[in-house]
């Protein structure tokens, strides 16, 4: 059976190193990547009524240069070098949309890199690998 | 204590000012208050003129008639619909796809920090001031009734609201009653919409800004010392400013974070105060039954009350008024109606819960003064009740929380201060919305409005209460009526979409997504 690997991408250096585990891993077992963008957000947050109305707008933009800039640059370069690639881009709490998401689409493996907050304030704020760790569905690995 | 402690703060400030300063000071408030008084005084009198041969304003009466016809011609949907408006809030209905776009909680959020505010805090304070603990009864009996007439409103909001190439979305009165009214085939809704427009400027500055100026500096004031008004008013316009021309995202959302946290440490320490008392519950609801439907010797005995309560009920949840449509209705949902039912939560948190706990903390620590004797309040040349120390509005709530915890009024002074903030945003970007449908969109345009909604928070500052509170009514008021009128002529449209709606909800085409 071939290996799905669920990476957790946003651009960021810790992202790449992620990414790149993933690559070496999908090219020696043969298996296919699944990037997934997760956009932070809370349907429970609060908003000035100018955001309200801004909102609609503000997420398309969102949408768009997430897809644009962050994703389909990876993605050709993925393909380019032969592995297969899909790609999720999605709103909602980073953990819990990645555990979904690697539920549904019956992923093997979720790769991420570690969000490099310090101590502190991943304590306070919980940090995206540290909640992956506790709620994972399959096996994680978190590249440093 | 308290005179130390200003002393100590107004040191500085009044060693600077010793001299001159203080009495040209004083006058610059007292011209403000008189040039004021003068010039919206035929406004308050034509909006608060009672009946013939009454004491009892027109205004009130089709306010609590609308409030009824809504309540029956849905069938009490207040009550049924309850149970899934909490439901929509929660999420429940709400498709994972659209996650990233207004959720119906935001929504609600958004237009409850417009509403919670001063009304609760020195709004409840002015109605049990004068019309006693009775008041309350008839504030509560508004509240629910007002769902009705927010579920009405706020489902017209977003079933005509305009939706812009650009994904922005504008909502509120002056849509529906546009659209809605042409829908019909029936004419002048767009002189009903311009009407309520210019109601609605107007409203944006007197309640939604001068109203709250007033009140902060108030509150201030009681805990610093006496100082003029305008020089709150120079400070809260640099901060409002900065927010709504210079676009100063960090305040209003610091502000958006803090509104909420204050209004739930409000309500904590309302009930912690009343579970402190809680021989005493039984007692204040006795005052509140007995004073509804006999004044307890308020002005006006029950009238008096009943006016006081549902004109505070009005102003504090603002339903009918028109505003909240305003702001719900940039939630996304493709069902109209699940915002109406979100909105109608709106009166019941803001009427029926918070204000309802102002009004029994200020019964229970026995602010109000009775006359031993005969058990009735006694009433003041004013008209208002007396109470212990000579205190109204704000600070007689103010007074009610301390005679508990004596450190409370400065936390209370900051809620107000932050309460009074929001709801300026909130109105400036309501009033806005009304300026550029009259005048349309632009920079330019929107700019003046916003500069003129500064100039009346140092005049609100400044102003006297009496005069600011009786503008900031009419002013609110006046927009109830075109709404309500409008409102009248569209509901047949609410009353298909609620049936078709419901029927779809039973027949389980509408289903939850969780």
């Amino acid at each position: 059976m071939s290996e799905k690997f669920v990476v957790g991408y946003d651009g960021s250096v810790t992202a790449r190193r992620a990414l790149d585990f993933a690559l070496s891993r999908a090219k020696a077992q043969g298996g296919t990547i699944l990037l997934v963008h997760v956009l932070e957000w809370s349907p429970y947050s609060f908003l000035t009524p100018q955001e309200l109305e801004e909102r609609h707008k503000r997420r398309r933009e969102e949408m768009d240069r997430a897809k644009h800039h962050i994703l389909e640059p990876v993605i050709t370069e993925i393909s380019d070098q032969g592995v297969e690639v899909t790609s999720e881009l999605r709103y909602g709490k980073t953990a819990d949309v990645i555990c979904e998401i690697a539920t549904d689409q019956k992923a093997t493996q979720i790769i991420i890199g570690r969000d490099g907050h310090s101590a502190l304030s991943a304590r306070v704020f919980g940090s995206v690998a540290s909640a992956l760790v506790q709620i994972a569905p399959v096996p994680c690995t978190i590249v440093p | 204590m308290q005179q130390i402690f200003s002393r100590a703060a107004l040191g500085a400030a009044s060693l600077t000012f010793a001299g001159t300063a203080p009495v040209m000071a004083q006058s610059i408030d007292e011209k403000v208050n008189q040039l004021f008084a003068d010039s919206t005084g035929w406004f308050v009198s034509f909006i608060f003129s009672p009946f013939p041969g009454t004491s009892f304003p027109w205004i009130v009466a089709w306010l609590v008639v609308a409030a009824s016809v809504f309540t029956l011609y849905f069938a009490f949907v207040q009550f049924r619909n309850f149970g899934h408006a909490i439901s929509l809030v929660k999420g429940d209905y709400s498709d994972p796809n659209d996650a990233g776009e207004v959720s119906h909680f935001q929504a609600l959020a958004t237009a409850l920090s417009g509403t919670v505010g001063l009304g609760n805090i020195a709004g409840v304070a002015v109605a049990v001031g004068i019309g006693g603990p009775g008041a309350t009864f008839w504030m509560i009996l508004a509240g629910l009734m007002g769902m009705a007439s927010k579920f009405t409103e706020c489902t017209l909001g977003v079933k005509y609201r305009n939706e812009y190439p650009d994904g922005t979305v504008s909502g509120g009165p002056m849509y529906y009653l546009t659209k809605g009214f042409a829908e019909r085939g029936l004419p002048g809704g767009k002189i009903l919409a311009v009407l309520f427009s210019i109601f609605c400027i107007l409203g944006a500055l007197g309640g939604g800004n001068m109203f709250q100026a007033n009140q902060a500096h108030q509150q201030i004031s009681g805990i610093v010392g006496e100082y003029p008004g305008w020089i709150t008013g120079v400070i809260f316009a640099a901060v409002v400013f900065a927010v709504i021309v210079g676009g100063l995202k960090s305040i209003a959302r610091v502000t958006e974070k803090v509104v909420p946290f204050m209004g739930v440490t409000y309500v904590l320490a309302a009930l912690v105060i009343i579970i402190m008392n809680a021989d005493q519950i039984g007692w204040a609801f006795g005052q509140i039954f007995e004073g509804a439907f006999t004044g307890l010797g308020v002005a006006g005995g029950m009238v008096g009350a009943l006016i006081q309560g549902f004109k505070r009920a009005a102003f504090s949840n603002e339903a009918g008024v028109g505003s909240a449509a305003i702001a719900h209705s940039a939630v996304r949902t493709k069902e109209p109606i699940t915002e109406g039912f979100v909105s109608l939560l709106e009166p019941f948190i803001d009427t029926v819960v918070i204000c309802t706990m102002t009004a029994l903390v200020i019964i229970i620590s026995g602010q109000l003064v009775t006359d031993p004797e005969t058990g009735l309040y006694i009433v003041g040349e004013s008209g208002m009740i007396q109470t212990a120390d000579g205190s109204s509005g704000v600070s007689l709530t103010s007074a009610a929380f301390a005679s508990a915890f004596s450190w409370f009024p400065y936390v209370l002074a900051l809620a107000v201060v932050l309460f009074a903030f929001s709801t300026m945003i909130s109105w400036s970007y309501y009033g806005l919305k009304a300026w550029t449908y009259l005048f349309g969109e632009g920079k330019n345009k929107e700019i003046v409005f916003k500069v003129i909604f500064c100039i009346f928070v140092i005049i609100g500052a400044a102003a006297n209460l009496g005069p600011v509170i009786d503008f900031s009514d009419a002013a609110i008021f006046a927009m109830a009526v075109v709404n309500v009128f409008g409102l009248y002529f569209l509901m047949p449209i609410v009353k298909r979409e609620l049936q078709s709606y419901s029927a779809r909800l039973k027949s389980g085409e509408i289903r939850k997504f969780h």
